[in-house]
């Protein structure tokens, strides 16, 4: 019996991630419920003129959705690196490129896919304008990938550490904070009715870059990891 | 070229080697930096606009150039220790992030002192002072990254790994800082004036950059002295050196 | 199950050299294991069996000197299950992260069958015993047709009929032209012969 190829290997991971990710569903949950709680804080904190809140909209959405994105992004290797199953990986034939691509995307298909696809109702709870929900739920499906793929970069890099969780922030926020800027621009632009376009081309390229080069990254940090 | 790269990977070899460089790069890099310090805080003409102020930049500008420079060496070193596997430039690069990230404290320490009775305030969201405040997030990362390991093997692996992603992002957070700037440029001031510097401001300016690099250099062979003695403490050259260190 | 020639070299390691901490685990150690071997690696505790296995199979690539060659595929189980505790023992078997083959679900029966887990097919592998763990990993020897088994104690957490039953396996494994290298404390009884490599002596006969 001849092993599975790359492609048919990354789909049967991508099976095997999905469903852990719905026989706990509560995982899923949980980066929703902390967006909608954190977006709740902004009214209290800033005030709740709706004028003032329709201001900070853009970058507050983006803000709690980057935050909530790598909350998330810590579990990505981590049961998988105290079970043993990660060693098993590594040591499959098929390349890991494409094996840390199939865990990056099942990672944003229960995050960042939802996240976006839940963000329209607190957009109209912040003031949004309404033009601008199309931009949000569009740079947030591409800019949630793109923050997937830099987070699993410091989720190998930090499997193998105890206290991981913190160190995760300080590595991999400074590496967010462009698409932070071009995903929250993107939003303000069409509040202010410029085109989106450019931004959200921008945020594509990025995500380009990233699909090619990130998961290098996470391949040789996993294999430091479980060498550590 | 092969036998030298070999010697590289020796610790007792670069440890002499890095002594030897010290001994002369040390007392020059003291004198580039008081003669700089002297020519450039005494003997240059003052500003016509900012007065006696401006003279800061003897110190912010060498800072904020090496600080990035520094960067670019430690993730080289990094790249040399992934793809040869060479111990040494671990070590390098390891030595490398706490110099650098110093040196970016001091080019936003110096900005902000700079800042307060140019700009009449102490911190602006300008383009630049953003870049050099990620920049110093960068570093500290690697510190961070490197002092969670207890196996200071695969931290150093790992700290390349996370000095190469780095490198990479330099350039793109660079670029979309510098964009964002103008898109919000509120609060505007202009950072850099059009006027050219005068040559009698420039050569010492040219001489502190000059002596900042060597500082560093000298910081970064330093440390790495330190870093090897830490590392081989159990290895025979340490234990001989050691005993030789009593004895004198 | 194919059958492969006995006496061909499927790994080689050649002057491995091991240091922790400043002590010297093993040095220069080299040997070549071959179709049709069995091979257990002895020691005290701490004696580097565990750092020896992952190096053979690739998992350690720093801190060590030394090569290996590895020449046909192989298969790998550590300490841990690498068993997921909310998939049952099918789903794990199926959807395995170590790139096997793709197993039908006959086989997959069949195999939990002869380990003893029949009937524990759908349950949440969660549920079992970790000895029941031990077992499902058991099933992927049987399942896949990797020449090389690189076990790290096996027998732990396995009742006594299940260390017969390894024991039987791991003979009829190599008699099929397998190898297989494992460290236990516990003495093999099996129909073949066992060459032993003791990490505080070295290699023996």
């Amino acid at each position: 019996m001849t092993p599975p190829g790359a492609v048919q290997f990354c789909i049967r991971l991508l099976r095997r991630q999905l469903l852990l990710a719905v026989r706990r569903p509560l995982e899923i949950g949980n980066p929703l419920l902390f967006f909608a709680m954190v977006v709740a804080l902004f009214p209290l904190g800033l005030g709740p003129t709706p004028e003032t809140l329709a201001g900070f909209a853009p970058g507050v959405l983006w803000i709690t959705a980057l935050l909530s994105n790598l909350l998330t992004s810590d579990a990505v290797f981590r049961s998988d690196f105290e079970d043993g199953s990660l060693e098993q990986l590594l040591l499959a034939p098929q390349p890991l490129f494409m094996s840390v691509l199939a865990y990056i995307g099942a990672h944003w298909l229960t995050t960042g896919l939802l996240l976006a696809a839940v963000s329209p109702v607190f957009a109209l709870m912040l003031n949004l304008p309404a033009q601008a929900i199309v931009a949000l739920v569009a740079s947030l499906l591409i800019g949630t990938a793109l923050l997937s793929l830099i987070g699993g970069i410091g989720a190998a890099l930090t499997v193998g550490l105890k206290r991981g969780g913190m160190l995760i922030s300080l590595l991999i926020l400074p590496l967010y904070m462009p698409v932070l800027i071009f995903g929250s621009a993107a939003v303000q632009a069409a509040v202010g009715g410029f085109p989106v376009g450019p931004y959200l081309a921008i945020l594509g390229a990025m995500l380009c870059l990233a699909i090619a080069l990130a998961p290098l990254a996470m391949a040789a940090g996993l294999r430091i990891s479980i060498d550590a | 070229m092969w036998p030298i790269f070999h010697k590289f990977g020796s610790p007792p070899w670069l440890y002499a080697i890095a002594g030897a460089i010290l001994r002369w790069l040390l007392p020059i890099t003291l004198l580039a930096l008081v003669t700089g310090m002297v020519w450039g805080l005494l003997f240059t003409p003052s500003e016509n606009v900012q007065g006696n102020s401006y003279r800061i930049i003897y110190i912010h500008v060498p800072a904020a150039v090496v600080a990035l420079a520094g960067y670019y060496v430690m993730a080289l070193a990094g790249a040399v220790s992934l793809i040869w596997r060479m111990k040494m430039a671990d070590v390098a690069m390891k030595a490398a992030a706490p110099v650098g990230a110093a040196l970016t404290f001091v080019a936003l320490f110096t900005g902000a002192i700079w800042g307060k009775p140019t700009w009449g305030t102490w911190w602006v969201w300008d383009a630049r002072i953003t870049s050099m405040l990620i920049l110093l997030f960068l570093y500290l990362g690697v510190v961070a990254l490197y002092e969670a390991f207890d196996n200071k093997e695969a931290a150093g692996k790992a700290c390349a790994v996370l000095s190469l992603v780095g490198m990479v992002n330099i350039p793109i957070i660079y670029k979309s800082v510098d964009w964002w700037y103008s898109l919000h440029q509120g609060a505007s001031i202009k950072f850099t004036g059009e006027t050219s510097i005068h040559p009698s401001m420039l050569y010492p300016l040219l001489l502190m950059i000059a002596a900042f690099y060597a500082l560093f250099t000298c910081a970064l062979l330093l440390n790495m002295r330190a870093e090897l003695l830490q590392r081989e403490q159990r290895t025979q050259w340490v234990q001989k050196l050691l005993s030789k260190d009593v004895v004198n | 199950m194919p059958t492969r020639d006995s006496g061909v070299p499927v790994l080689a390691a050649r002057s491995l050299c091991l240091e922790r901490g400043g002590r010297e685990l093993f040095r220069e150690l080299s040997f070549t294991i071959c179709a049709g071997q069995l091979w257990q690696i002895e020691g005290a505790n701490g004696a580097g069996k565990t750092s020896l296995l992952r190096i053979l199979c690739g998992l350690s690539r720093y801190g060590f000197t030394g090569q290996v060659e590895r020449f046909a595929p192989l298969l790998y189980l550590g300490h841990q299950s690498a068993l997921k505790a909310l998939l049952t023992p099918r789903e794990n078997l199926a959807f395995h992260v170590s790139g096997e083959g793709c197993y039908g679900d006959e086989q997959i029966e069949s195999a939990l069958a002869r380990v003893g887990l029949y009937g524990y097919e759908d349950v949440a592998s969660h549920t079992l015993s970790a000895g029941q763990h031990r077992r499902v990993n058991l099933a992927r020897l049987l399942l896949s047709d990797a020449t090389l088994w690189l076990l790290d104690e096996p027998f732990t957490a396995i009742d006594k009929a299940g260390v017969d039953e390894l024991q039987a396996l791991l003979a009829s494994h190599v008699a099929g032209g397998g190898a297989v290298v494992m460290t236990s404390h516990q003495a093999l009884d099996v129909s073949c012969d066992v060459r032993y490599l003791n990490l505080g002596t070295g290699l023996a006969a």
